[in-house]
């Protein structure tokens, strides 16, 4: 089991490595146009969404669109934090409060 | 040199608490999941890639294939080939044996710093280095606590410390959202990974819902300039 994980590990070390340095090697550098940067926004849109919406929605493994959902709760109330201040750390920090006292009104 | 590494390692303050919060989450769960504190110390300091890393262990933890592993890794891990690409005309005369350093601490927080700084500021190396590296220290030392922490405490999830991740990812997320087809690609995205999550075998959501929202985006985007 740890040979594996260990393996598992520098596979995934090798690949993020590759995603990281292979457009130090590719571009020479002179400015990205703008068209190409206008469409290359759209895979860190796609991936931080796919990350935070299932985060939200499945809180047990299972869809879950209610009040009773505290992680949803707390994600559109951080949402609306983090609009306003961009501050990861209150983000956070409201983040889990609503969730902990969520928890404690529906008594989860 | 000296000034514009600390100013890097001061950029990164604001930010403290977050990250810290999102390395114990991370160590928790990987305990959790059954991995030695040596195995998720080894991920933090070879992969060094927060999101990539949790969603690594919860795809173990729901017992999803290592092919699946590797191939969403390097789906999620994708956006950092954009960020060097866009960092690039900056860094172009740094040389070989910086670039490969500096790539190698590229991660979504120092990126969003350092891209800041750059375009208000003469390009640093140093710069980039004191964010790049301070967050590297940060990531793994807390990432050791909260597996530490893990040995005692157990679940993460009681006491909602998993909400560290989407609340790192939208506070990511809202800063480069400029435009309606930027929201319309979020809703869609959305969707998919929605219906990947309830129809896709184990955690194929995320490599599906990521390409494809990337494919519709793109098409939105040419499909404007007509």
């Amino acid at each position: 089991m740890e040979t594996e994980i260990i393996g598992l590990i520098i596979g995934m070390a090798v690949l993020t490595f590759f995603t990281r340095f292979a457009s130090a090697v590719l571009f020479k550098g002179e400015n990205i146009s703008k068209k190409r940067n206008a469409l290359m926004i759209y895979v860190p849109i796609a991936v931080f969404t796919t990350i935070i919406v299932p985060a939200l929605l499945f809180p047990k493994e299972k869809l879950d669109i209610s009040i009773y959902n505290e992680y949803l709760i707390a994600g559109l109330i951080s949402l609306l934090f983090a609009y306003k201040t961009k501050n990861l750390m209150g983000t956070v920090i409201i983040g889990i409060s609503v969730i902990l006292l969520l928890r404690f009104a529906f008594g989860l | 040199m000296l000034t514009e590494f600390r100013d890097g390692l001061k950029a990164m303050i604001p930010l403290f608490l977050g990250v810290a919060s999102f390395a114990i989450a991370y160590g928790l769960l990987a305990r959790k999941a059954g991995l030695s504190l040596l195995c998720l110390t080894l991920m933090s300091l070879l992969v060094f890639a927060g999101a990539s890393q949790f969603v690594a262990i919860s795809l173990l933890i729901s017992g999803a294939s290592f092919l699946l592993i590797l191939f969403t890794t390097f789906v999620v891990n994708s956006r950092y080939f954009l960020m060097g690409a866009s960092l690039k005309p900056h860094t172009r005369k740094w040389g070989t044996k910086w670039q490969v350093v500096l790539s190698f601490l590229l991660s979504d927080e120092s990126y969003a710093l350092t891209i800041s700084h750059f375009t208000k500021n003469a390009p640093s190396k140093y710069y980039q280095l004191g964010v790049s590296l301070g967050l590297y220290i940060e990531w793994v030392v807390f990432t050791v606590i909260g597996g530490l922490m893990g040995s005692f405490l157990g679940d993460p999830e009681s006491f909602g410390l998993d909400f560290a991740l989407p609340a790192t990812f939208m506070v990511l997320l809202l800063p480069i959202i400029k435009s309606w087809r930027h929201v319309i690609v979020c809703v869609i995205t959305g969707v998919f990974s929605i219906a990947g999550f309830l129809f896709l075998p184990t955690r194929w959501y995320i490599p599906f819902a990521a390409i494809l929202g990337t494919i519709v985006g793109g098409m939105l985007e040419l499909w404007k300039r007509k």
